[in-house]
């Protein structure tokens, strides 16, 4: 039995974590959220020569040959600088989804390009009406010369204003809510037809409506087989979770610290408030909650090393659960006890506790997730 | 036991429902629905003179200073029917804070001077009571007020003063001796904005807004005719005023509301093609909340009957406070569920016709600027152990 990373899973974890603490400060950050485009290029193009963007990608490609757990390592150091640049967008949900591709002429495509820094991805699968049902999908796909027409309306595609590519999910047969029909579809964001309405989101991140008016793409820009996209997010949609709680659990892990490190300094009634017991053991019960998330991640980075598709399935949903409630509980008591200072927006708690709740309902709120898990749990 | 009405008091809510219908129009709810907008200040005095013309601005003040001679049952229908309409509150900062302060404790120059404008809502008050060191702990404040002559020489800082940069007025906790206790040597001091050496610099919150900011006091000179009642006893007069707020604070009738805001957004809002408000899960969400609302729905008629029969706000009024602000954040943080990913996007590049789900900004602000509910007016570590302290005896 063992419980740590790897040398080599160490020293990215490290790589990253320097750059955090040395690079990523409050006010660089706060800078990169208010310039134009609302990442750092210079930055992204430091991850690329530092390897990070390579990490979960097949040495075939250039990549580093990662795991789920090299993604985790990446993820929880990223969230414990709120760092805003689009990893998990492009490498951990765009990558993953590109990595479990069958068409092997558009992996040797596009992956290297993500890898060398330049290309930007995301996945463009919420509409309006779909809510957390990601096989809810009214866009629709038709055959046409040259391969599809792509016809719908995408919402909050995370960094959507700066992807140079999106994966769409659009129907290609079925009713609108079957599971089988939906098809994975690569499109260029300069694509004729494709529009782009970019918005600032809480967290500092942005997110894009697409539209998609008649544009036409080539048959080669499928995923796999038409009509079993879902097939495929479904295979990497451990991965993304697991990856996005890795970076909640950065974020959980920061903000106890903080939360506890305020109390020490904090007088009031001529004594540091971290010597009142009522808070002494609401501190205990966050602590307590940040070791359980992190448990229950590593629950899910062992199972995913195994063969067991249905314990690894209820393992992640169970994390994506705990992240939402305990994330919740962290967030709303770094806030309470802190007081006052906890509301402004020049401290760095508020901002932490904001991307924490963007990551929960990030594919699929914690009710969502706990729901999936009972349907796996109690069937009678 | 019953909670029936009498017929006057039916009437008298008719009465109140008609005003409130024909009064608040549109126009009115649209400029207010914001909250804190640039147009904020003159829609919200706009419906306060409103308020004032019909003689209800103030009801909880004394008949002989303009207060309307309610009974304690007509207090609580008008309170519960303008939470049901959504009409947001007065400004309590002079209507309710400032001046029950100086009618009960000022001297007759002040009361001239200063409460016929705070009903007119000529004049906007804010609060000066936190200061950096002082929070939880008030009695620790350090403004320091220095008697010279005709005037008193203030320094100091004051935090968290709402809507500060609207004000004309603030009413200041300032240490005017160092007594044996730190409770001692305070006063009760109104300091007007325009004093050379008073500046107001803004605070943004974690909902992107500008509601609060800090209040600096540099050589501030402020005549001693400023001064409420005597000098080092401000601090029996402010304990005075807390009870009350916190009593304001169980908003139930404005938690209705939005409970019910909330349901019927939950029959728009869909997922796999099924309307949230028929969800199992969703369901015991919104009745884990709504139950605990029925519960305190009937705590504050007991509060308000024992009040009728002429008892004083005690402890109970923290109840209402802890509980209050627990309900509305949780509606907060469920509409915000509601919104899902939607929650998270800021107004500055779309509107909310082009994101959909339109209440989604509402309930991403009003989740974050709700957390400080359960900070201010005494926080609810602070309610608790008042509570365990007066009811429980500990």
């Amino acid at each position: 039995m063992n419980f740590d990373f790897t040398e080599e899973q160490t020293m990215i974890k490290d790589s990253v974590s320097r750059f955090v603490r040395e690079e990523y400060d409050f006010d660089t950050r706060r800078g990169i959220i208010e310039s134009d485009e609302g990442i750092s290029r210079k930055f992204w193009s430091m991850f690329a020569e530092l390897g990070w963007l390579s990490v979960p990608f097949a040495e075939e490609y250039g990549g580093f040959g990662g795991t789920v757990e090299d993604i985790a390592a990446v993820m929880e150091e990223l969230g414990k600088g709120i760092v805003v640049e689009p990893y998990a967008s492009t490498v951990v949900v765009f990558g993953g989804l590109l990595s479990a591709s069958t068409n092997e002429a558009l992996k040797s495509e596009v992956i290297p390009s993500i890898i060398d820094g330049s290309c930007m991805g995301s996945f463009a699968c919420v509409e309006a009406q779909s809510r957390f049902e990601m096989a809810d999908v009214a866009t629709t796909a038709t055959a046409c010369d040259g391969g599809y027409k792509i016809n719908g309306e995408k919402t909050v595609v995370a960094n959507g204003g700066t992807a140079d590519k999106f994966i769409v999910t659009a129907r290609t047969s079925g009713s609108q809510f079957d599971r089988s029909g939906v098809s994975l579809f690569l499109v260029d964001a300069s694509t004729a037809g494709v529009t782009v309405k970019s918005y600032k989101m809480m967290d500092g991140q942005s997110a894009a409506t697409v539209t998609f008016t008649d544009a036409v793409v080539a048959e080669s820009q499928l995923l796999n087989t038409t009509g079993e996209g879902m097939d495929l997010v479904d295979q990497v949609m451990p991965q993304i979770l697991m990856g996005l709680s890795a970076e909640a659990l950065g974020i959980m892990a920061t903000l106890n610290t903080l939360t506890v490190e305020y109390t020490k300094v904090r007088q009031q009634f001529d004594t540091p408030i971290s010597s009142f017991q009522v808070l002494q053991h609401r501190m205990v019960d966050t602590f307590m909650a940040c070791e359980q998330t992190k448990s229950m991640l590593y629950r899910g980075l062992c199972q995913a090393g195994e063969d067991d598709a249905h314990e690894l399935s209820k393992t992640v949903h169970a994390l994506k659960a705990t992240v939402a409630r305990y994330g919740r509980l962290i967030g709303e008591e770094a806030i309470q006890i802190h007081g006052g200072i906890g509301m402004t927006d020049e401290l760095n708690v508020g901002h932490f506790v904001k991307r924490l709740m963007m990551i929960n309902v990030t594919f699929g709120d914690g009710d969502f997730h706990q729901k999936k898990f009972n349907q796996l749990s109690y069937s009678a | 036991m019953d909670i029936k009405f009498s017929a006057e008091d039916l009437a008298f809510r008719d009465e109140v429902r008609e005003f409130f219908a024909t009064e608040y129009d549109a126009d009115m709810a649209a400029r207010l629905s914001g909250g804190q907008g640039s147009d904020y200040k003159p829609a919200i005095v706009a419906w306060q003179k409103k308020l004032h013309a019909k003689g209800w601005i103030a009801p909880g003040w004394p008949v002989e200073y303009g207060g309307t001679g309610w009974n304690a049952t007509q207090k609580f229908i008008y309170e519960t029917e303008r939470g049901l309409a959504g009409i947001p509150d007065v400004v309590p900062f002079g209507l309710k804070m400032v001046a029950p302060v100086i009618y009960t404790f000022g001297n007759e120059e002040q009361k001239a001077k200063f409460l016929p404008r705070i009903l007119e809502s000529e004049d906007w008050w804010c609060q000066g009571y936190s200061e950096p060191g002082a929070g939880s702990d008030l009695a620790a404040l350090n403004t320091t007020a220095e008697y010279a002559g005709d005037d008193y020489i203030v320094n100091g800082r004051k935090i968290w003063t709402t809507f500060a940069q609207y004000a004309d007025w603030i009413f200041c906790l300032v240490r005017t001796s160092k007594g044996m206790r730190k409770q001692q040597g305070i006063s009760f001091l109104l300091i007007d904005m325009n004093t050379p050496g008073v500046t107001v610099k803004p605070i943004v919150t974690i909902d992107g807004k500008h509601s609060l900011n800090e209040v600096l006091f540099e050589d501030a000179r402020v005549p001693v005719a400023n001064l409420i009642g005597e000098q080092d006893k401000g601090w029996t007069y402010a304990k005075a005023l807390l009870a009350h707020e916190r009593t304001g604070m169980a908003e139930i009738a404005d938690s209705t509301r939005s409970l019910d805001a909330l349901k019927r957004r939950a029959t728009t809002e869909i997922n796999g093609g099924q309307a949230m408000i028929n969800d199992p899960v969703f369901q015991m969400r919104l009745s884990d909340i709504e139950m605990e609302l029925m519960a305190l729905e009937y705590t504050e008629l007991r509060v308000f009957a024992s009040m009728a029969a002429g008892g004083m706000p005690g402890p109970e009024s923290s109840l209402l406070k802890i509980k209050g602000t627990e309900i509305t954040q949780a509606i907060q943080e469920l509409q915000l569920q509601l919104a899902a990913d939607y929650g998270g996007a800021l107004p500055e590049d779309l509107n909310a016709e082009q994101l959909g789900h339109d209440y989604a900004f509402e309930a991403r602000g009003k989740y974050m600027y709700g957390r400080a509910a359960t900070i201010y007016g005494g926080s609810n570590e602070v309610q608790r152990n008042v509570i365990a302290k007066a009811v429980l005896g500990l």
